[in-house]
């Protein structure tokens, strides 16, 4: 899993009839200190995540054993909001 | 499989129902020269580790099985704390001729 | 699949249990020429390989899960044969 932030929405009205009523935003990946990191991935939302919350994003295979997304055309989804992430001193 | 370190974890209150109960914990993939390689990403945890340690994590679909018949959606999980590593130095290849 | 060599083994006593009586080879995949492909990864041993062995890895759950008899299992990769030779047309 990776950590995100919630960049933008995207909306698509001709889409695969199994992502209709799913929520797509994009997120951007960020390091555990929240520091933006370079690209970008399109994810399905399962918890109600909103514009610029840190969240949890599963990919690959695992993104459709989120909530709702089994047997869907997902290859990236939230499945957590980020409260605090706590690093150990080096 | 790959090589990791425990370098800290995350909470999360609002999460997909199935991930409820689960440690969710930052790790440094490292090489097997335990050198840094790669983004810091989240792990769920099957052995228990904890903060420091050395341990080894799996990557996709298979991530879940541990948890069966519970589906718990994620893509990365330690399945692996290590002891002890033997690498050859150099990664000589035994076999090659002289 | 992959071209391999083993490097390494890992001792490992706190592990998921279908890792359980299969050594875990760190394994260094290779290019045609025989060079370092990227960084050695871990894998599971099907056909008991050991240091210095050139292998088949195979880099997908399901084929690694099958081979080495551990089905639904948090594995992910596996040395699944021995290479012999390899020729280049």
């Amino acid at each position: 899993m990776i950590l995100a932030r919630v960049a933008g929405t995207v909306v698509a009205t001709r889409k695969d009839p199994r992502l209709e009523g799913k929520k797509l935003l994009i997120l951007k990946p960020v390091s555990p200190e929240g520091k933006d990191e370079a690209g970008y991935v399109i994810a399905v939302d399962t918890v109600g995540a909103g514009y610029k919350e840190t969240v949890l994003a599963v990919s690959g295979s695992s993104a459709r054993m989120a909530e709702g997304c089994k047997d869907t055309p997902v290859d990236c989804s939230i499945v957590g909001i980020v409260d605090s992430v706590r690093l150990d001193e080096k | 499989m790959y090589f990791g370190r425990v370098v800290g974890c995350v909470w999360s209150t609002a999460k997909d129902r199935n991930l409820t109960g689960q440690r969710l914990l930052v790790v440094q993939p490292l090489t097997p020269k335990l050198e840094a390689s790669g983004k810091r990403l989240v792990c769920t945890d099957s052995t228990g580790a904890g903060a420091g340690e050395l341990i080894y994590w799996c990557r996709g679909k298979e991530s879940s099985f541990p948890f069966l018949p519970e589906e718990v959606p994620t893509d990365t999980t330690i399945v692996g704390i290590v002891d002890r590593l033997d690498v050859t130095g150099s990664y000589p290849d035994r076999r090659k001729r002289k | 699949m992959l071209i391999a060599r083993v490097v390494g083994e890992v001792v490992a006593t706190q592990k998921h249990s279908s890792h359980e009586g299969r050594k875990v080879l760190v394994v260094q995949p290779l290019n045609l020429d025989g060079s370092d492909r990227g960084d050695a990864v871990l894998a599971l041993d099907a056909v008991d390989a050991g240091v210095g062995d050139k292998v088949l890895l195979v880099t997908e759950g399901f084929s690694a899960m099958t081979s080495v008899g551990r089905p639904q299992s948090p594995i992910d990769m596996a040395v699944i044969g021995f290479i012999d030779q390899v020729d280049l047309a």
